[in-house]
């Protein structure tokens, strides 16, 4: 196995790294798209990023036990995203159904 | 203290039973938000007798248990809530009823079987939230607000109400993953989540990025231009009472934080400050000149949301230290007084607009009818929301400017005296229009029925017109000791 190349580039860092370019590409998808879908997996991406930024804080070094309230923040947050999307789903098909009739 | 957690347990409990046993909705409804409004009137006596308390909910402390605590602020807050909350559900009962009848409008029975149960929900995440002590439990609360507000909008079911709805709660839920970032990285840098972390998280990079944002976060969700873009057409689509709490109190939670923030030190930066005033100051002109330009009378009154968002915002950020000044109770006050204007203006707008049969403003002057019971509410309201005395707006103001001439900040007393001066503006608009007698009015010119909306809307005008009178009350509440 060859040495890691970067080493100021830490499992931690990687993760927050990744954390920060997840939101940051959510949030312009979120931002300039118009199609409904497209916002509403903005929005799942936005929270998949955050959650790896828990993830980074719950690392409490090599080889110890990682600490568990983040993991906790983290389950609570994908409980609550689960909700908000099915509302979000239910919402978008509305819109649909009311725009075929477009009763308004 | 048990009776704290029932103010966030007992609407819950009402919302659930509303849902389960449909048919009696408005009961429950009802029933809940009066059981809830004695117990916040129990808790600003026993806050003001007492002083603050806290409680950790079955015996469990921070970090893994739930701290919910009440000083003179949060039991304000719930105050407001309760007493804004009485009023619109007058509002409701007289548009839905309270029992379904035999023969029935399915539309009726729709808006009565979803009010009740949506309206609790947010009653309950809004006391959990004046009440949480720790960031993480505001994230929660913020999303049960968020997404019991979106369903209060898309009840009316239009496509434009649905429209508005999913635009807002992509708004919301984009805020609030913002403030749950915020929170990560406060964990992060600081261990742990409750509010007295603040103070700390200015001292590292990662804990000034978490107050960055956490405050963007705060200002999607307050709508604090220019993130405001979600909220005219949710406020202006939905039903009348719905309309009344979103603007009144919804919008008050995300603001709430943002004084928490600052009372708590963690508005230290100045560059975080005087961005806030600036952005403040933006809104305050641009809710101004987009209600000056609006042509429907909802629009109207939620463009002048984002204009007093704007003017609180200003007020929050410009109250220097908290423990030394007053000035940040200029801030509650305005709060206060936006909450039981703005939910009578948009009763009155409601009570209009169905005598009308339109909310276009041009269409105001009818010569076949005379203004009625609305029109006064919405007059009297607008005396508030413009602040003059003796409103409840007034003293609010007072207490403002009266704190910025203490700090010499002459620049900021110029941009709010030219924010009343606007709000004065576009409200006469309106008000010129409604209340203006003489030849335009027929003769047999009938005047509109009395209804039960005009009674909630006049009853919460002059709540705002005496608040001003009676504001040695909140006050009182408002100079207790704080927690922190």
């Amino acid at each position: 196995m060859t040495p890691f190349p970067f080493p100021d580039l830490t499992p931690q860092l990687i993760y927050h790294l990744a954390g920060a370019a997840l939101v940051g590409i959510a949030l312009y998808r979120g931002a300039t798209s118009s199609d409904l879908l497209t916002r509403i997996l903005a929005l799942n991406v936005l929270s998949v990023g955050i959650a790896a930024v828990f993830v980074a804080a719950a690392n409490r070094g090599a080889g110890a036990v990682p600490d568990p309230v983040p993991h906790a923040f983290v389950l609570t947050g994908i409980v609550v995203l689960v909700a908000v999307t099915a509302a979000l789903l239910a919402l978008a098909e509305r819109i649909d159904l009311t725009g075929a009739k477009s009763d308004d | 203290m048990t009776d704290t957690s029932l103010l966030v347990l007992l609407p819950f409990l009402a919302a659930l039973a509303a849902t389960i046993h449909a048919r009696g909705a408005a009961g429950w409804g009802l029933a809940g938000t009066v059981a809830s409004a004695g117990l916040a009137a129990h808790l600003a006596l026993s806050v003001h007798a007492s002083g603050p308390a806290s409680i950790a909910i079955g015996g469990w402390a921070a970090p893994l248990g739930i701290t919910l605590r009440a000083d003179g602020l949060a039991a304000l807050m719930i105050a407001m809530t309760a007493l804004v909350g009485l009023g619109v559900c007058v509002q409701a009962l007289a548009a839905w009823g309270l029992r379904p009848t035999a023969v029935e409008d399915p539309r009726r029975a729709r808006m009565r079987m979803g009010f009740w149960p949506l309206w609790l929900s947010t009653l309950a995440a809004l006391n959990g939230l004046y009440l949480s002590g720790d960031l993480f439990n505001l994230y929660v609360t913020f999303e049960i607000l968020g997404l019991a507000a979106v369903g209060l909008t898309a009840l009316s079911g239009t496509r434009r109400a649905l429209r508005a709805a999913f635009d807002y709660l992509v708004a919301g839920l984009a805020g609030s993953l913002l403030l749950l970032l915020g929170v990560a990285l406060a964990y992060a840098a600081a261990g742990r989540v409750d509010l007295g972390v603040l103070p700390l998280l200015a001292d590292s990079a990662a804990g000034r990025i978490a107050i960055a944002l956490i405050v963007s976060g705060v200002g999607l969700k307050a709508a604090l231009f220019p993130l405001h873009f979600w909220m005219p057409a949710a406020h202006s689509s939905a039903a009348p009472a719905a309309s009344a709490i979103l603007s009144a109190l919804v919008v008050k939670g995300a603001l709430y934080l943002a004084l928490r923030l600052l009372l708590e030190g963690g508005l230290v930066a100045d560059a975080l400050r005087w961005g806030l005033i600036c952005l403040g100051a933006g809104g305050m002109a641009w809710g101004s000149v987009c209600a000056l330009r609006a042509d429907r009378l909802k629009l109207l009154v939620a463009y002048s949301t984002v204009a007093q968002i704007g003017l609180i915002m200003l007020a929050i950020s410009v109250a220097g230290d908290p423990l030394t000044g007053t000035a940040w109770q200029a801030a509650a006050l305005l709060m206060l007084s936006h909450a039981l204007a703005k939910a009578a203006m948009f009763l009155a707008v409601g009570r209009i607009a169905e005598e009308l049969g339109h909310d276009r403003i041009s269409g105001l002057n009818r010569s076949d009818l005379r203004p009625g019971a609305a029109e006064f509410a919405f007059a009297i309201a607008a005396i508030s929301l413009i602040g003059l005395p003796p409103t409840a707006g007034f003293v609010g103001k007072w207490v403002l400017i009266d704190g910025l001439i203490g700090q010499g900040a002459w620049p900021v007393v110029a941009l709010v005296l030219t924010g009343t001066v606007l709000s004065v503006a576009y409200l006469s608009r309106v008000v010129s229009r409604c209340l203006r007698g003489g030849p335009h009015i027929a003769p047999g010119a009938r005047r509109p029925p009395w209804r039960a909306g005009d009674v909630a809307a006049i009853g919460l005008a002059f709540t705002a017109l005496f608040m001003g009178l009676l504001s040695a009350a909140p006050l009182a509440l408002l100079n207790g000791p704080l927690l922190s």
